[in-house]
C-alpha cells in the first residue's frame, strides 16, 4: 500500500515580481499512516508553506504531492476543498474559532461542509468534544474558555470529520508550558490510538513528542531521523536540530520516509 | 441545506451586529414604505374612482360650462353660459339620449320650525334625475313631470337633511323652507354615502323650474346637463352631437375652442386613473433611487463584514468550505439583510398608509396593499440584496485561504 503522504521533488516558487522565492527546494518526503511527524526549521525555512502543501490549502509550482493516492497538484479549488474536508484536519497556533458560536458549533464546522444532516452532525460534533475531555464545555462560546481548552475545541473540530491527517501548525505557540504539556499530550495519544500526525514546530522540546524529525532549510530537507520516541538516539537528534549543517545524505531520507 | 444552513449563519451574523444591521437597512426600509404606502393611498383612491364611477355607469355624460378658459389679458371676459334653452336644445335635438336631466346647484338654508341647516347643496333637476344619476327615491316619490311643469312647491330630501331638520319618522308631507320658500317634503332619497369627499345625502332636490324661482334668473344662464346615453356605444355620437349642437348654439367660429365641457364617464376614470398612475410612477422613481442608495449602503456594509472576518473565511476554507460556500453565505446574508429591511419597510409602510388615511380630513377609503405591492417590495429588495451583495460575496469567496488564516 502506498505512503499517506508522498512528495516527489516537491519545488514552491513565489514571484515576488523582482525576484523569484524559493519557498520549497526540492523537497522529496513520505509520510506513512499512523506516523507521528514534526517538521522543524527556523522561521524562513519553508516549514509554513509545506504545511499549507501537506493541508492542501496550496499547490506545488512544480513536483508532485499524492495524498492518500489522489494527485493533489491536478485539483482544481473545489476538490482541493473537499479534500481539506474529508482529509486533513487543521490544528491551528491560534486556534482560530469562529468567535461568538460555541464549542459544539465550531467543532460542526466540517460536517456542514460536508453536508451531513443536523442531527448527525451534532451527535458526532458531541463525540468529538468528549474525546478531548471538554464534554461539559460543548456551549461555552471561545471568551468563555482557557487557552487550553479552546486548543482542545480546535483538535476536537480537527477531529470530527476522521481526517487521514491531523495536521497541527505551531499548536503550543500561544499556551504557557503546562497547558503545552496537556495538549501534546492529547495528540500523543491520537497518535497512539492511530492517527496520523504532522506537527510544525520550532520548538525542539514539542518536536520530542513526535517519534520522526523533519528539519527543514531553505526550503531543503536538512535531515530526517527517528527521534528517541520512534527509538533513534537522544543526542542524534538534539544535535540534528540545532548544530548539524552537513548537507543531508539523500539515502537516509529515502529510509526514513520508506520505513 | 446548505441553503438553510447559510440563512442560520446569516441570521446570527445579523444579529451580532443588531444595531450595523439596522441602520444599514434604513435605506431599503424607507424606499419600501414610501412605496407601500403611496401604493396603498393611490389603490384606494382608485377603487373609490371605479366604484363612483360604475355607480352612475359607462352611458354617463355630463355638461358643464368650461370655468377655466383662458382669459387674454385687456379682454373683458365674457360671461360664459350654458343656458336653460341650450339644455332644452339637447334634450330636443340630439339622437341618442335615454334619460336627461339639467341640473341647477346654489346653496340655501333649510329650515323646520325653529332647525336650521345648511345642506351640501340645494339642487333644480328634472324628473329624470333619479335615473340618470341612479340615485333613487326610497320613500314618498321623485319629483313628477307635473311638479316641473307647474313649478310646484315640492321638495325631495336627503336621509341626512331628515336627521338635522329632525323630521322625524314621518317626514313626508311636512312643511318645509328652502331658503325663504315654503315648500313640501315628497320623497326621501336613498343613503348613498360620500363619494369623493361630497355627502350625497346632504341635498335638497327642488324642480327645475321652482330652483329657478329661488335662485332668480342668473341660475338659468348656468346650468349643467347629465345625461344617460341609450347605449355605450352610442355614447361618442351623442357627446359628438351635444358639441355640434352647442358650438351652433354659441356661435362658436372654427378653432375657437369650446366654451363648455362634455366630460364622458369613461374619460373621467381615464384621466384620474392617469392621474393616479403619475404618482405612482413618480414614487417609484423615488423609491428605486432610495433602493440604489440602500443597496450601497448593503454593499458597503458588507464589504466591512468581509474584511472583519476574513479569518472565519480562512478557516471555513481549511474546514472544507468550497468558493461557491462562501459565496452563497455573505449573498444570502446580503439578500437577509435587504428582506429584513423590506419586510420592516412593507408593515412600516402599511402603517403610514393606513395612518395617512385616518388622519387625512377628506374621507379616504381604506388602504389597500394589493398583493402585487407587496411581491414588488420583497422582489425588489430581494434583488437589491443580491445584486449589491454579489461583489462582497464574490470578494470574500476569492480570498486565499493561507491569506486569510493570516490575516491579523
Amino acid at each position: 500500500m502506498a505512503a499517506l503522504i508522498e512528495l516527489a521533488d516537491v519545488y514552491k516558487i513565489y514571484d515576488m515580481g523582482a525576484e523569484k522565492v524559493h519557498a520549497l527546494n526540492g523537497i522529496d518526503l513520505l509520510i506513512d499512516r499512523g506516523e507521528y511527524v514534526a517538521i522543524m526549521g527556523a522561521s524562513g525555512s519553508g516549514k509554513s508553506t509545506l504545511m499549507n502543501l501537506l493541508g492542501c490549502l496550496d499547490t506545488p509550482t512544480s513536483g508532485n504531492y499524492r495524498l492518500n493516492g489522489v494527485a493533489v497538484e491536478e485539483l482544481d479549488d473545489s476538490q482541493l476543498a473537499a479534500i481539506r474536508n474529508k482529509e486533513i484536519g487543521f490544528v491551528f497556533q491560534t486556534f482560530n474559532l469562529l468567535p461568538r458560536t460555541d464549542a459544539l458549533h465550531n467543532v460542526e464546522l466540517p460536517l456542514i461542509y460536508a453536508g451531513m444532516p443536523r442531527r448527525e452532525r451534532r451527535e458526532r460534533a458531541s463525540q468529538a468534544l468528549e474525546r478531548v475531555g471538554l464534554a461539559d464545555r460543548m456551549h461555552h462560546n471561545p471568551n468563555e474558555l482557557s487557552g487550553g481548552q479552546r486548543q482542545r475545541v480546535a483538535i476536537a473540530r480537527a477531529l470530527v470529520n476522521d481526517p487521514s491527517l491531523l495536521l497541527a501548525d505551531e499548536p503550543t505557540g500561544n499556551l504557557d508550558s503546562a497547558t503545552s504539556v496537556e495538549i501534546m499530550e492529547l495528540f500523543n495519544q491520537l497518535h497512539a490510538g492511530g492517527n496520523t500526525v504532522v506537527l510544525v514546530t520550532h520548538e525542539p522540546e514539542i518536536a520530542q513528542h513526535a517519534w520522526r524529525r523533519v528539519n527543514l532549510r531553505d526550503g531543503m530537507v536538512l535531515s530526517d531521523l527517528p527521534t528517541e520516541q520512534g527509538g533513534g538516539p537522544k543526542a542524534a537528534a538534539m544535535v540534528g536540530a540545532t548544530s548539524e549543517t552537513s548537507a543531508v545524505d539523500p539515502a537516509a531520507t529515502t529510509d526514513a520516509g520508506a520505513r | 441545506m446548505v441553503v438553510l444552513e447559510n440563512l442560520r449563519i446569516a441570521l446570527a451574523a445579523l444579529r451580532a451586529n443588531g444595531m450595523r444591521s439596522l441602520l444599514t437597512t434604513l435605506g431599503i426600509i424607507i424606499g419600501v414604505a414610501a412605496v407601500v404606502a403611496v401604493v396603498s393611498v393611490v389603490q384606494g383612491l382608485q377603487h373609490l374612482a371605479t366604484d363612483v364611477f360604475e355607480g352612475v355607469g359607462a352611458n354617463f355624460l355630463h355638461v358643464e360650462v368650461n370655468q377655466d378658459r383662458p382669459r387674454g389679458p385687456g379682454l373683458i371676459a365674457k360671461q360664459v353660459k350654458l343656458t336653460a334653452e341650450d339644455a332644452q336644445a339637447v334634450r330636443e335635438q340630439v339622437p341618442g339620449i335615454r334619460f336627461f336631466t339639467r341640473i341647477a346647484a346654489g346653496s340655501a338654508q333649510v329650515k323646520y320650525g325653529e332647525r336650521r341647516h345648511q345642506p351640501g347643496s340645494v339642487m333644480g333637476v328634472d324628473e329624470a334625475y333619479q335615473d340618470v344619476m341612479n340615485h333613487a327615491v326610497e320613500r314618498g316619490r321623485f319629483l313628477s313631470r307635473l311638479d316641473l311643469e307647474n313649478h310646484r312647491k315640492v321638495a325631495v330630501i336627503g336621509p341626512k337633511i331628515v336627521d338635522k331638520l329632525k323630521l322625524g319618522r314621518q317626514p313626508l308631507g311636512k312643511e318645509i323652507y328652502v331658503g325663504n320658500l315654503p315648500v313640501t317634503v315628497v320623497g326621501v332619497m336613498e343613503t348613498k354615502g360620500e363619494q369623493l369627499g361630497t355627502d350625497l345625502d346632504d341635498r335638497v332636490f327642488l324642480p327645475f323650474g321652482t330652483a329657478l324661482e329661488l335662485f332668480g334668473r342668473a341660475a338659468a344662464d348656468r346650468v349643467e346637463i347629465d345625461v344617460q346615453a341609450a347605449t355605450t356605444a352610442q355614447v361618442d355620437a351623442v357627446r359628438d352631437a351635444i358639441r355640434r349642437l352647442l358650438r351652433r348654439r354659441h356661435r362658436l367660429a372654427a378653432g375657437r375652442a369650446d366654451d363648455f365641457r362634455v366630460i364622458v364617464q369613461d374619460e373621467l376614470l381615464k384621466q384620474i386613473t392617469g392621474f393616479l398612475s403619475g404618482v405612482t410612477a413618480v414614487v417609484g422613481g423615488v423609491v428605486a433611487i432610495s433602493l440604489i442608495v440602500g443597496g450601497i449602503g448593503i454593499m458597503n456594509v458588507m464589504l466591512v463584514s468581509v474584511t472583519e472576518r476574513t479569518r472565519e473565511i480562512g478557516v471555513r476554507k481549511a474546514v472544507g468550505a468550497r468558493r461557491r460556500d462562501i459565496l452563497l453565505q455573505f449573498l444570502i446574508e446580503a439578500v437577509a439583510l435587504s428582506l429584513a429591511g423590506g419586510v420592516v419597510g412593507l408593515a412600516l409602510g402599511y402603517g403610514l398608509g393606513a395612518l395617512v388615511v385616518a388622519v387625512v380630513p377628506a374621507h379616504l377609503p381604506p388602504a389597500h396593499v394589493p398583493l402585487w405591492a407587496i411581491a414588488l417590495a420583497f422582489g425588489f429588495s430581494a434583488a437589491v440584496g443580491i445584486f449589491f451583495g454579489i461583489y462582497p460575496a464574490g470578494k470574500a469567496a476569492r480570498l486565499d485561504p493561507i491569506e486569510a488564516l493570516r490575516y491579523e
